[in-house]
């Protein structure tokens, strides 16, 4: 069966410190090449290795043609050029599509790019002009609209009260997501909340923004990039840093409202976990990592469950008495996950990609995981509506 | 200046059926003559076996609370006066899911599978609303 099993690997990581205030004199585009040349340096490579482009264009910057755009900016002429596409999860989307891409002999090196500027000024702006059908998601958005919906976290909260309706999950239960990934950011000088440790009782006091997810459980929202350079695993060995393998990869995409979504609190994790982990020969008892995208506690309570790591339903029980902390039994976005590192809209999901792949290369410094070879990292986008599922692995699990 | 609340796009084809049913308190859904499968929302197909051959037909307005949440932090700033208020995602007995507000309660006592009926909110001179609230 043709597969694209250890054919290539993630062999550079550039990353920008997440930036509160938006700054004046920069663009989303802008960072994002700041980003990628950061990406290309750290894999020791020159701009002339590199042979094709995917970006997920800045959220708030139009642009007819990103890869094109991209590649001029950086002076870098590519074999070929894509967006991800699937929001939140284009990142993860972007590295198996490298992948794939290589494997077809399309291209040898791609670089995998991300960047948004964030003003909430400008945000502000925008939502109070805001008409359906001129909005992010078409003209379907009347029919929601004029009943106030309050953007992401409404849609999040449906899936945590249904939740906690069908399986008794309890709000300190998801605190703990919070808490755990607080931990971790608490070793990550470059989280957007590095010394800033919180308690249960801290996310439990937080405001109820939209119930019953209250503020510490929610993303703050950045300014940022990131990117990564994939090239062949053939190439990858001559490389500066022990190689990041893809080892698996899944997509999945069945609706994009979760008004849409036939089961509400089961994702398509579910499909594209089983293709991941079926590519790779692991399974999620192998996975000695989980970097799963966070936009709110709740999302990594379903993508557990969804990808295996305990029965439906138990993400409640489970997260409260694992240590997912990057000491712990099974660590979970040890960068301190979008919710403490900073989400830099749709940039925020390649944190979970660059973490990953630094914590397989043995670079994840203070916060580094004890003798890891292999974890499970996760893609999520709009509303659990896109899932993209890869394994990443050392050199010993090829 | 007062930001008024988002309304719907009247002149689209595609809604305007549906928006001028509500005007007339009537809750059209659409129902594939083919294979009898109700939708929501309105489209140009059917999708469960992609026939164009649909129709709108009145929905019973009855439901229930699939599930909910109770806004504290408004988005859009012309909602800002009516927090806390629910918004939910309603199932029709007809099957279709919708999105809506459950009103005539006290938000805290709305729960799941809460049975709901539908009540018009004439909100504009042009524009009808269907909103639910708890079945008698």
């Amino acid at each position: 069966m043709n597969s694209l099993r250890g054919k290539a690997a993630i062999v550079g990581v550039g990353e920008l410190k997440p930036i509160k205030k938006a700054p004046d004199d920069k663009t989303g585009y802008g960072l994002a090449a700041e980003s990628a040349a950061m990406a290309i340096a750290d894999a020791g490579l020159a701009r002339e290795d590199i042979d094709a482009i995917l970006i997920e264009p800045p959220l708030v910057e139009p642009h007819m043609g990103p890869p094109s755009y991209m590649a001029e900016y950086l002076g870098i002429p590519i074999r070929y050029g894509a967006t991800g596409a699937t929001m939140g999860a284009s990142a993860a989307s972007m590295v198996w599509r490298a992948a794939a891409a290589i494997s077809a002999g399309l291209c040898h090196t791609v670089l995998c790019i991300t960047g948004e500027l964030i003003d909430p000024m400008k945000m502000a702006m925008l939502m109070s002009k805001y008409e359906p059908g001129r909005g992010l998601f078409g003209p379907e958005e009347q029919y929601s609209a004029p009943y106030g919906p309050a953007g992401a976290p409404t849609s999040y909260a449906h899936i945590a009260t249904r939740h906690a309706f069908e399986y008794g999950t309890t709000d300190e239960q998801r605190a703990r997501i919070a808490v755990d990934q607080r931990t971790n950011a608490c070793a990550n000088p470059k989280a957007m909340f590095y010394g800033r440790p919180i308690t249960i009782e801290d996310v439990i006091n937080s405001r109820v923004i939209s119930s019953p997810l209250r503020l510490l459980e929610i993303v703050m929202p950045v300014s940022g990039a990131a990117s990564v350079v994939v090239t062949s695993a053939e190439r990858a060995k001559a490389m500066r840093h022990p190689p990041c393998y893809i080892l698996g990869a899944g997509e999945y995409i069945s609706y994009c409202d979760l008004t849409e979504s036939p089961h509400t609190t089961t994702s398509p994790v579910k499909e594209s976990a089983r293709v991941a982990f079926e590519m790779s020969g692991y399974n999620a008892r192998d996975m000695q990592m989980v970097q799963a995208y966070d936009c709110f506690t709740i999302t990594v309570m379903i993508t557990l469950e969804d990808a295996g790591f305990c029965p439906k339903g138990e993400s409640g029980p489970f997260c409260w008495e694992t240590d997912m902390t990057y000491k712990g039994k099974l660590p979970v976005n040890t960068h301190g996950g979008q919710l403490s590192f900073g989400q830099a809209g749709l940039a925020g999901g390649m944190s979970h990609i660059t973490e990953g792949a630094l914590q397989i290369m043995g670079r994840g410094e203070e916060r580094q995981i004890k003798d890891l070879d292999i974890g499970f990292i996760n893609g999520n986008g709009g509303y659990m509506s896109e899932q993209t599922s890869l394994i990443f692995g050392t050199e010993a699990t090829l | 200046m007062q930001i008024p609340k988002p309304l719907p796009i009247l002149d689209d084809p595609t809604s305007a059926e549906y928006w001028a049913g509500l005007k007339r308190h009537e809750l059209l859904i659409q129902r594939c003559k083919k294979c009898n499968h109700h939708q929501f929302y309105p489209r140009v197909v059917c999708a469960k076996c992609l026939s164009t051959n649909l129709e709108f037909v009145q929905a019973s307005g009855k439901g229930r609370v699939h599930t909910y949440t109770v806004i504290h932090q408004a988005q859009h700033p012309a909602f800002a006066a009516d927090v806390p208020y629910v918004y939910a995602i309603i199932e029709l007995a007809e099957g279709p899911k919708v999105n809506s507000n459950v009103v005539e309660c006290n938000p805290d006592d709305v729960v799941c599978d809460m049975l709901v009926e539908a009540v018009f909110d004439d909100v504009t001179p042009e524009v009808t609303l269907v909103k639910f609230k708890p079945a008698k």
